[in-house]
């Protein structure tokens, strides 16, 4: 059931994208561009799915507002940057990158967060397997070990980020990284698995109480993700 | 978290919890005051205990990797110290600028022109804001120059700037009521700054041994 909706997801995103589309382009996790504009992806899973770990109205509203938002925003953003290069205004594209890298930074951080996650039906919680299930074993000794640094490091977090499993281009090897704000995972560093520890992906449900929420959301990690990002 | 055993101690809220309905909830206050600033206060302390110990032992390297904690959590218990006292009911005596506080309301005017163009630029500023932090009504010394600053995270407003009022913008202090509405939030707020405080910090600055460490 979501490997189609996913398929029809990505189908719809070629066809806006039109002859620009590339396999690639539109393999890209969830990120969906039509005529140069970002565009809202669809959740591969229903809103109430990943209950009780996140509550449908914290992922409604997440997906539906806060994503949404970025994706405005950063459209927005990209057409004042395009004005200001057609001008040759170059202090003004300057002063754009601010919002382009945090609203871009927050339309690519939620597009890879809800394709690494998955209702306990479709997988979700599933221990890693393969070639990524053996460098997390290599690195942290166990995947409980690796649960507990990555959770130390979402706690460590002061004020809004994000905490993601990375991939270091040019030694191969994996480690835990945080982000502020809407920083993106870009450069030396591939993303593999990213949580979101801004306030708002969890204090309807858990309040100030963040460390249930980063204990809780191990129950619906689609690690199947994960492995295709490590390869 | 454990108890917190000082030096640093949760200030009492100047009002009721529910005292700043409708503009923010009941709900939120107790969250926002008995826990979010509760655990700023346990981990400052916490963060100071185990300074004095590395400050004993000569351990450097953890005196300069406590720093940080120290930061933001001290900051974290300044901010909100001054955020609860920099607000008052709606509608209150003290929620009246031109009334409550003269002397500021003249220089806010002769600064941005008047009352709403300083609040206008002040909202546009706070919904500028990415990622969390928070907005200020700063002045340069005791009745000196006005000018509205940002803050990230729990950095607090520090020398020459004297912090007149602040307003929250983690996601913590309107998220139950707001949710992903902090536009409603930022235009709402303005119905309970107290502007008498705001006048008081204007003229005479922060009293920081009394406002950050109520006597035991
Ligand atoms: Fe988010
Ligand atoms: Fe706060």
């Amino acid at each position: 059931m979501s490997a189609s909706l996913f398929r029809t997801s990505f189908a719809r995103a070629a066809l806006r994208a039109g002859a620009a589309s590339t396999p690639k382009a539109a393999g890209v996790a969830g990120m969906t561009f039509a005529r140069g504009k970002a565009t809202l992806p669809d959740l591969a899973y229903d809103f109430g799915a990943l209950e009780p770990s996140i509550s449908g109205k914290i992922m409604e509203l997440h997906h539906n507002m806060h994503h949404k938002t970025y994706v405005n925003s950063f459209n927005e953003a990209s057409e004042k940057l395009a004005a200001a290069k057609e001008s040759n205004d170059i202090a003004a594209q300057i002063a754009l990158q601010p919002l382009i890298n945090f609203h871009g930074g927050g339309h690519i951080n939620h597009s890879l967060f809800w394709e690494n996650l998955a209702p306990k039906s479709q997988g979700g919680g599933e221990p890693p397997s393969g070639a990524l299930g053996k460098a997390i074993d290599d690195t942290f000794g166990s995947l409980e070990s690796f649960q507990g640094k990555f959770n130390t490091a979402l706690a460590g977090i002061q004020g809004s980020g994000w905490a993601w499993l990375v991939k270091d281009n040019q030694t191969g090897n994996i480690g835990i990284k945080t982000y502020a704000n809407q920083d993106p995972v870009v450069g030396q560093f591939t993303p593999i698995l990213g949580i979101d520890a801004w306030e708002h992906a969890y204090y309807l449900q858990y309040q100030n109480r963040k460390a249930e929420y980063f204990k809780a959301i191990w129950e619906v990690i689609n690690w199947k993700t994960a492995e295709k990002r490590f390869q | 978290m454990a108890a917190s055993t000082g030096p640093y101690t949760l200030p009492p809220l100047p009002y009721a919890y529910n005292a700043l309905e409708p503009v923010i909830s009941q709900q939120i206050m107790d969250l926002h005051h008995k826990k979010h600033h509760q655990t700023y206060v346990n981990n400052l302390n916490a963060a100071l205990a185990s300074q004095a110990k590395a400050t004993q032992s000569n351990d450097i390297s953890a005196l300069v990797s406590l720093l940080q904690k120290i930061k933001f959590n001290g900051g974290g218990h300044i901010n909100h110290s001054l955020f609860w006292e920099n607000l008052t009911p709606p509608d209150s005596d003290a929620s009246k600028l031109e009334t409550a506080a003269p002397t500021l309301h003249k220089a806010i005017v002769s600064r941005w022109g008047s009352e709403q163009a300083f609040k206008d630029t002040f909202s546009d500023t706070l919904l500028g804001l990415q990622g969390s932090g928070w907005g200020w009504l700063v002045s340069r010394g005791n009745g000196g120059k006005l000018d509205i600053t940002t803050t990230k995270d729990q950095d607090p407003v520090t020398a020459p700037e004297v912090p007149i009022f602040g307003v929250d913008m983690w996601e913590h202090a309107y998220y139950l009521q707001y949710l992903n509405n902090k536009g409603g939030y930022v235009s709402q707020i303005w119905r309970v700054i107290n502007w008498a405080v705001a006048e008081e910090r204007y003229k005479h600055g922060i009293d920081s041994s009394k406002t950050f460490k109520p006597a035991m």
